[in-house]
């Protein structure tokens, strides 16, 4: 007998940052909240303390802390020409794997994304012509920045995030990034300190001409009491930031941030070790009745709920529509269907140098530190003489100095083992600087999600099937912005120069260095391209809200979490203050 | 720990064994326990990283102790890995652009180790161990580059690749793990180790800080 639970409100699926911050508004408002998350509790006192978080064998080489493949991981083909194959070993899909999801061991890079993003189509044909849109699949998210402003500065203060605002309210700042959107107000703790390697850097694109400033990070560069209570500390720059977790409390996390007053709230439940298998539909297929769920043990469950929330990730929000059957899948043949529409990557490159005699301390860093420019990034530059759109923010990073994780770093030509290894190793770790671009992706009709025939999870049920590949615009953009990135690094001063162009070679999961997957359940005004409207509201299934990156029609140059975050505040308030009252659709269509 | 619902934030958060690392087990051998394949995988191990100026060798660090505990944990039964059937090597190579498996790394090494024996024997007539060094450096050289056919079930070139990982992640990791003894492996490349506070260093520029590496261990 299946085991029905008392009725909530609202029933979370999954518990990572866009959750957290979803239960966080709705218990504020006074409804009662489930959330059920399949990784287990994780704490900064337990699980990270000092004591034991700078092990990077542990964290980093082994990554402990994510999800592994044989819980759930996804098949994958270039093209639906090919049969897809299981992703059996960690690749570039990183999953969260406990309360807090992949927030707990991110990075903290913090970005808002440009305007230009959210209306990526328009501004486009406005601008270059509607020639320029052929090929791609560009659409407009619904909504500007201008109205996700309250919402990004939302997340930013429960997060502390760090930085330094290059424009508020239109005014332009030196030292910040003159190119972002109009903020409010400046960040709520002020920009981290550079590294030798930093420095360099940005002396160096100052003299260009370029506009630098330091990245936005939930790396908290001083104390810090967030709007809910919670007390954070200043980042120490240890370097075992990214795949670990914070043993200061000073990354922004759920932990840090949001739990802490969340789990006292009597409104707030979460079942952990739980994993939903699905939504439960009425018969009407209009509503969802609750959800359908595993204990660790293996017990079957329905927890009956007014609203479903899947903020399971944008991999597993896609996925759990589709074993739900919530939205038409999307057909790449026709382009008919919403469900795994608009699935799409991120264009990076990076490019290494050398120089000689230097002592970097490489081993000094956080997960977010760097500096970067945006003169490259979204269309901050005008595109009319090259045949692309969109750029890159190009940064150069201090993340960390984690032996493991370097030891291919070496001057190219330098052999990987023996004492030639040894010698380069002992000379190239200190010496090295590294500059990343991290590009917009756009959307095109090939790439999409949708079920595997074949593999299956340890549950039986279908693994998501990937089918991606780089389009040209993509690769365009890709070539222009890392040449200016090798440009940059000669006038650094960094020899033995090295470019890894990852839109050089068709996509395959386990070449990658980002995991920012995004789109497959895309917002937007029209139900005949977006799986959602612009609260993040099913168009299909009333009472289901599906919040994380899957809502990105397009990528930005930039890191997800911050836009995921306010799209959670901002589909959480539509529940709050508009849907209880009058349960329906909260956008017409 | 069985599904928990919780309400309330949860008071039991005290370190636990579960919380903690799971360092190198005492009493020797676990895995690696066949006399020749230690002598092997050490010859192996030896020549990837050598005895030299710039550090001790991989056995000297205690990278084979290393191995054999990480291939007696977790990590040797792929327990992360996605290894439901069908595979169908030729076409996920071809559109991973690498070889997949459904062997765990324990098992990998197990027939990757016999392999390499009984290559050995096959070409030079006597054990791998006793090789020379330069006829062992050709050997992996071979492997590296694809160009030697270990025969058999195993994927030379992808069994190269395996133990060279294993071996710098030896000399690399937290002695706690049994390799880098003496944190010789940080000490080559100047790296602090396990510490967790650089504001005092952040501010200055491109000098060498002299820092003494830490471990998760004390050293005794
Ligand atoms: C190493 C790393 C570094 C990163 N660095 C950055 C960065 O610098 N800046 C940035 O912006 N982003 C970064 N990201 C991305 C960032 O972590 C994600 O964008 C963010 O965590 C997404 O939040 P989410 O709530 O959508 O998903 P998650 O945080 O992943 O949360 C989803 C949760 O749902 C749970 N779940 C999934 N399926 C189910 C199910 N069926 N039932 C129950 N529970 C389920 C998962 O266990 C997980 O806890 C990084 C990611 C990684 C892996
Ligand atoms: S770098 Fe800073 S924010 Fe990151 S884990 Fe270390 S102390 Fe925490």
């Amino acid at each position: 007998m299946m085991k029905i639970r008392q009725k909530a409100d609202v029933v979370i699926c999954g518990l990572g940052w866009a959750g957290s911050i979803m239960a966080e508004e709705l218990t504020r408002a006074g409804l009662n909240v489930i959330a059920i998350e399949r990784g287990a509790w994780r704490d900064t006192s337990t699980d990270f303390p000092p004591a034991i978080d700078p092990d990077e064998l542990r964290w980093h080489t082994r990554r402990e802390m994510l999800q592994p493949m044989s819980v759930e991981t996804t098949t994958f083909r270039n093209n639906t020409g090919q049969n897809a194959a299981p992703v059996r070993n960690w690749s570039a899909y990183q999953f969260g794997w406990n309360v807090g999801g992949a927030g707990t061991h991110w990075a903290g890079m913090s970005w808002r994304f440009t305007p230009w993003d959210f209306e990526v189509y328009t501004r486009t044909v406005e601008r270059y012509g509607k020639e320029r849109a052929k090929g791609m699949q560009l659409q407009d998210w619904g909504v500007t920045y201008a109205e996700m402003e309250p919402f990004y500065d939302r997340f930013e203060r429960i997060a502390g995030t760090s930085g330094y605002a290059g424009n508020i309210k239109g005014e332009k700042r030196k030292g910040g990034n003159v190119f972002e959107g109009p903020r409010s107000r400046d960040y709520p703790t002020p920009a981290l300190k550079d590294t030798h390697w930093m420095s360099k850097y940005r002396q160096t694109v100052e003299k260009m001409g370029y506009n630098p400033f330091t990245v936005p990070a939930g790396n908290l560069s001083q104390a810090y009491v967030n709007p809910l209570g919670v007390s954070m500390g200043p980042c120490t720059y240890c370097g075992f930031c990214d795949f670990h977790g914070c043993g200061n409390f000073s990354k922004s996390s759920p932990q840090a941030c949001i739990l802490p007053t969340l789990m006292r709230r009597p409104n707030f439940t979460v079942l952990t070790e739980t994993e939903v298998l699905q939504v439960v539909k009425h018969d009407d297929g209009q509503t969802a009745k609750g959800v359908k769920f595993i204990t660790k043990e293996g017990e079957v469950g329905f927890q009956p709920a007014d609203v479903v929330c899947i903020t399971a990730y944008q991999m597993d929000n896609v996925r759990l529509m589709l074993l739900s059957g919530i939205g038409q899948p999307y057909d790449p043949a026709t382009g008919k269907g919403t469900t795994g529409r608009n699935y799409n990557y991120q264009t990076c490159s990076s490019v290494s140098g050398f120089f000689a005699g230097e002592k970097m301390n490489p081993f000094i860093g956080g997960g977010a530190l760097a500096v970067q420019i945006d003169d490259f990034n979204g269309d901050n530059f005008d595109h009319s003489d090259v045949d692309f759109i969109g750029g890159a923010g190009i940064m150069g990073f201090s993340t960390n100095g984690r032996p493991i994780q370097n030891m291919n770093g070496l001057r190219p030509g330098t052999k990987r083992w023996g004492t030639e290894w040894k010698k380069g190793y002992a000379r190239d770790y200190q010496e090295a600087g590294t500059i990343f671009c991290q590009g917009t992706s756009m959307p095109s009709q090939g790439s999409y999600l949708d079920l595997d025939p074949t593999y299956k999870d340890r549950h039986g049920q279908p693994l998501l099937r990937v089918t991606f590949d780089w389009n040209r615009n993509d690769q365009k953009m890709a070539r222009y912005v890392t040449d200016k990135a090798v440009k940059i690094m000669k006038e650094v001063g960094g020899t033995d120069i090295s470019v890894d162009n990852q839109a050089e070679s068709s996509w395959n999961p386990y070449k990658q260095h980002s995991s920012h997957t995004i789109g497959g359940a895309v917002m937007g005004k029209d139900p005949s391209t977006s799986a959602l409207n612009t609260h993040l509201q099913s168009w299909d299934v009333k009472n289901v809200f599906v919040v994380g990156a899957s809502a990105f029609p397009n990528n930005g140059g930039y890191n997800p979490t911050l836009t995921v975050g306010a799209l959670a505040v901002k589909a959480a308030r539509a529940i709050a203050e508009q849907y209880v009252k009058n349960p329906g659709k909260l956008v017409g269509a | 720990m069985s599904a928990k619902e919780l309400k309330g934030f949860p008071r039991d958060t005290a370190l636990t064994q579960d919380s903690l690392p799971q360092g190198i087990r005492p009493g020797g051998a676990q895995v690696i326990t066949d006399e020749t394949d230690r002598k092997t995988l050490a010859a192996v191990f030896d020549r990837l990283i050598p005895a030299d100026e710039y550090g001790p060798s991989a056995t000297q660090a205690g990278c084979l102790e290393f191995l054999d505990n990480q291939l007696a944990g977790d990590y040797g039964d792929g327990k992360v890995l996605y290894l439901d059937k069908p595979l169908h090597p030729k076409n996920e190579e071809a559109i991973m652009k690498a070889p997949q498996f459904l062997a765990t790394p324990r098992e990998r090494y197990a027939t990757g180790v016999k392999a390499l024996e009984a290559y050995a024997q096959k070409t030079d007539g006597k054990a791998f161990a006793d090789l020379s060094a330069e006829r062992i450096d050709e050997i992996l050289t071979g492997l590296e580059a694809g160009k030697i056919d270990l025969g058999g079930d195993v994927d030379g070139q992808a069994f190269f690749e395996l133990m060279l990982q294993n071996a710098r992640e030896g000399y690399l990791a937290d002695p706690l793990y049994g390799g880098n003894k003496g944190m010789a492996g940080w000490k080559m490349i100047g790296f602090p180790g396990a510490r967790y506070d650089y504001r005092p260093y952040i501010d200055r520029r491109g000098e060498d800080l002299g820092l003494i590496p830490v471990s998760l261990i004390p050293e005794d």
